[in-house]
């Protein structure tokens, strides 16, 4: 707002956008004031401003973040140091901390809360609405060249639903029969039946509208994602042109568009079992030794419709980290992605063969063994555009100067979870394999590795880059280093060793192992697991505080393109105004990376194909 | 590979950016993928349908369970069914009249051939609430009960004569009624809707406890007609009466070939859970698609789409989600109907 045409005209880059941009005569329109940045509510509340949104996403998605970690910790605690006094939790968790002559223990029930909870806000708030719901936001309109979003009003009411989800599942946590404690899952029939526990009458009805809201919300975000990608592409930026950071988003928008759908379909259909009384996923249950008369339906078709979304789900996850990383790398390396078309010949096999590869979380749930051969093989093949992926990052960085800050070194840390987290994921796509290792910690630790903490560093290295633009000041160096060294061996040592008691055979979702000969003898890696746990939960506070301190105090950004990026977003002033650029809108002569050619650092995308300059893409 | 440029550039730029690839406005794509993904919520439901009903041993057929129709029309199969897809198929014809005097801009024909669409619309709600009166309160079929079945082996339907000479014992019928203390024109007004005066005892096997398991009836129609007597063979379709005077299904008993006598049993309960689940998600998209046409042909009267610079794009929007709940019709129809 506060840069004048006249000002900022002078720059090269607007010099460069008024000679070769092109015209939509976006700001003859605004007459009168401006409806998207007048006015507190318009500006920071009901916002239609794409990078307002992006920030409302990030934040909400942040506050989830912080209360999915502390209901780990508790749990973990739990875990680690069952024989100790919980007591001192009592002020915070009321009647679910059971004192018996003054020693303080957590009430079973609220450990599986706390472990379903975690595991859904995680998920779906954290990874899902908080990565690519704040990304897509920010960057679709910035690196295509576009005002905003094709609807921002819709754009608006996806935020919008997120947050009535959020508010939803909140208010779950203080129900006095306490929020849903089936799993994350919520497989029936202890979600189908309200009187199956506590957690799974009013606890489950909330947990199930709080996450049709969720739906309405990626759908509503996906169409706008899809469509802007499509349709509002700048002046000469075809689809070879994109970033890969683009890319990852329209392909993750498309996934998330064919496969929540199919879980609401199943969410339905569960609302109707719990409140009707029907009988879908329901065959043949007893219930206190009490036959009920609900027979016919199958809880295996509850299995499939979930991993129909469960599994696309985690690539709806892994991908917007996957572009992150990819255009954070490329630009901290100052070397051109290595194998662009690749890279997103690999996204989309992933994204297709995502598709095919669900009933891989179900071989141990009554499937055919001859379907399981199916799904084993299509889940052996993604390890292919996979590993592509690993190579081509890796050739990348190989042999160059690599600039090590706490974005790039995110992006480093991310295709180091990938590995390790993707290779324990071929052994579970294994029928054979997965028979002994299922439903052990083993499981736990290749899903935290692999999309839970991977998908973190790639949302971190995002943060880090991108902060400058969201704020115009940037997050603290030092501190983000910090973070960065605490959580890469916070987390591999607090998943390193469940790998290893999950080959011995140690079962998840348990409460306490003491009547277990075979596993009471992993007190001790427990303990070790439960300490690392909360010392990589202190290290993320660390970045909790850079965050927002940062937002008022940090340094501040004095050029546009700190990174030396040859990206769109780069290219609008500092404080873009509601329109991104002040002008014309920039038109595309060139593909996303141009670094280190022609004897030049980077040459912007904006910037015409010279005559003696070979366009090695486009 | 200056070639590929060259290659790109012959292909009319249409993907170079600054344009739409699909000569679409944004609002007509976000419609096509908000369809795209409704299309994934009712292939979910259908995916049910299919795996529940062939993991049934038995499930009722289309043709005799559809096979009333207003008006007293009874042993129509799918008479009244046609008619309702008719007319929606018809309304989505008068639909794409609509769209075209909408590129022609002609806002009386767009009205006319609007408010057309939304008459088929309500015809077809409105027959669909019939249909769903005429199973819930005439036949009896619930979400939780079907008493529509097909017979797993082949019989005879005995009378109560029948019954008393082989050991079972007569007991009366308590009024439901009487015992909740309704006054009696009230019976007789329900009676009456239900048009049945079925008789008012069953019969249960020596020494057996009186619960509703164990309960047998004479096989009974509607009309209260007796059907002892009527044999049958096995796969053969059947109605477990409900007495609209008793309150009660009367789960008729029959005789077997080997002398022995067994009852009707319940039909899959998934089948009505399904049929209204899926029908009535079906029927709340035409339902919403009726709100849409009506506030689109209001705002086409008021002479907003005159003004606008895409005309009456709204109306092919519209258009799109009217065909697209139609097209899905055409699926439930097959699935439910006719398969």
């Amino acid at each position: 707002m506060a840069t004048t045409t006249q000002e900022v005209s002078k720059h090269p880059v607007d010099l460069l956008i008024e000679e070769y941009g092109y015209d939509d005569h976006f700001h003859e329109h605004e007459h009168g004031g401006d409806k998207y940045q007048s006015g507190f509510i318009q500006k920071y509340i009901f916002s239609q401003d794409h990078k307002m949104i992006a920030r409302q996403f990030l934040i909400t998605g942040m506050i989830w973040g912080i209360l999915g970690g502390l209901m780990s910790l508790i749990f973990r605690l739990q875990l680690g140091f069952p024989e100790e006094s919980m007591a001192w939790l009592k002020p915070l968790l009321g009647k679910w901390i059971i004192i018996n002559d003054g020693v303080g223990t957590l009430d079973p029930e609220f450990y599986y809360a706390l472990v379903t909870i975690h595991g859904t806000v995680i998920v779906f708030f954290v990874l899902t609405a908080g990565l690519s719901g704040t990304f897509s936001n920010l960057l679709i309109p910035l690196q295509v060249g576009a005002r905003d979003m094709a609807s921002p009003f819709l754009n608006m009411l996806s935020y919008w639903f997120f947050f009535l989800a959020s508010v939803v599942m909140f208010f779950s946590l203080f129900l006095s029969t306490g929020p849903f404690a089936g799993g994350w899952v919520a497989y029936p029939p202890l979600s189908a039946l309200p009187q199956a526990s506590s957690g799974s009458g009013a606890g489950m009805t909330l947990w199930l509208i709080s996450l049709v809201f969720f739906v309405v919300s990626v759908l509503l975000g996906g169409i706008n994602y899809i469509t802007t990608v499509l349709n509002l592409r700048t002046k000469g930026m075809n689809m070879w042109r994109l970033p890969l950071t683009i890319w990852s988003f329209f392909i993750t928008a498309i996934i998330g568009l064919l496969s929540f759908p199919v879980v609401a379909a199943g969410f339905f259909l569960l609302m109707f079992d719990r409140m009707l009384g029907t009988s879908f996923y329901l065959n043949e249950i007893f219930i206190n030794g009490q036959a009920l008369d609900r027979v016919g339906g199958s809880p295996v078709l509850y299995q499939h419709l979930f991993w129909f979304l469960g599994h696309p789900e985690v690539y709806i996850i892994i991908l917007p980290a996957m572009g992150i990383v990819s255009e954070v790398m490329s630009t901290h390396a100052r070397k051109p992605i290595f194998g662009y078309k690749a890279m997103v010949y690999s996204i989309a096999s992933i994204a297709f063969l995502s598709f095919l590869v669900w009933a891989h979380h179900m071989y141990v749930a009554g499937i055919n063994p001859f379907i399981a051969n199916f799904f084993i093989v299509f889940t052996l093949i993604i390890a292919v555009p996979s590993a592509i992926k690993v190579f081509n990052w890796i050739t990348t960085i190989y042999g160059s100067s690599y600039r090590f800050n706490a974005a790039s070194l995110f992006a480093v840390g991310f295709v180091s979870m990938f590995i390790s987290g993707g290779l324990t994921g071929i052994f579970l796509g294994n029928a054979v394999l997965d028979i002994p290792l299922h439903d052990t910690y083993f499981v736990v630790a290749h899903f935290h590795v692999v999309m839970g903490v991977a998908a973190f560093f790639g949302m971190f290295a995002g943060i880090y880059h991108w902060y400058p633009k969201m704020y115009g000041r940037f997050l603290d160096e030092s501190l983000g280093k910090l973070h960065f060294w605490g959580t890469l061996i916070g987390a591999y040592a607090v998943f390193m060793p469940m790998h290893y008691i999950g080959m011995a055979g140690v079962p998840r979702r348990y409460y306490k192992f003491d009547s277990f000969d075979a596993f009471s003898q992993f007190a001790g890696v427990n303990k070790f697991i439960t300490i690392a746990a909360i010392i990589t939960f202190v290290f993320q506070l660390i970045f909790v505080i850079n965050f927002f301190y940062s937002i008022w105090k940090g340094r501040k950004m004095k050029t546009r393109n700190p990174w030396g990026s040859t990206t769109l977003e780069w290219t609008t002033p500092i404080h873009a105004g509601h329109g991104n650029w002040p002008g014309k809108l920039p038109a595309v002569q060139r593909w996303a990376y141009d670094y280190s050619k022609n004897g030049r650092d980077f040459i912007p995308q904006i910037e015409p194909v010279g005559e003696d300059e070979k366009d090695d893409f486009h | 590979m200056a070639t590929d440029s060259g290659v790109v550039n012959t292909q009319e730029n249409l993907w170079e950016g600054g344009k739409s690839p699909f000569k679409a406005s944004y609002g007509k794509l976000m419609m096509w993928y908000f369809l795209l993904s409704d299309a994934f919520t009712f292939a979910g439901f259908l995916i049910a349908y299919g795996a529940l009903r062939f993991s049934s041993d038995i499930w009722p057929t289309p043709d005799f369970v559809f096979s009333t129709a207003p008006f007293g029309i009874e042993k129509a199969p799918l008479i009244f069914v046609t008619f309702m897809t008719f007319v929606l198929i018809a309304s989505s014809v008068t639909m794409v009249r609509a769209v075209q005097e909408g590129q022609q801009e002609n806002k009386k024909g767009v009205v006319f051939w609007l408010f057309m669409t939304i008459i088929g619309g309500l015809v077809f709600l409105g027959s669909q609430a019939w249909e769903w009166t005429n199973l819930i309160a005439t036949e009896g079929v619930t979400v939780t009960t079907n008493p529509f079945s097909r017979h797993t082996e082949a019989g005879t339907y005995v009378s109560g004569e029948e019954l008393l000479a082989s050991g079972f014992v007569e007991v009366p019928v308590v009024h439901e009624a009487e015992a909740h203390g309704v006054a009696e024109h009230d019976t007789h007004a329900d009676a009456g809707h239900g048009e049945t005066t079925a008789p008012a005892v069953y019969y249960l096997p020596q020494g057996a406890a009186d619960i509703p398991e164990n309960r047998y009836f004479v096989k009974a129609d509607h009309h209260g007609e007796i059907k002892a007597g009527e044999s049958f063979e096995k796969g053969d379709n059947y109605l477990i009466t409900y007495n609209h005077h008793t309150h009660l299904y009367e789960t008729a008993a029959y005789k077997t070939a080997d002398g022995r006598i067994a009852k009707e049993a319940f039909g899959p309960k998934t089948f009505g859970a399904l049929f209204f689940f899926i029908t009535g998600f079906h029927g709340f998209h035409v339902f919403s698609g009726v709100l849409f046409l009506l506030i689109i042909a209001i705002n086409a009267m008021s002479g907003l789409y005159v003004e606008r610079r895409n005309g009456y794009e709204m109306v092919e929007k519209v258009g799109l989600y009217w065909h697209f709940v139609d097209l899905v019709w055409v699926f439930v129809f097959l699935v439910f109907y006719l398969l």
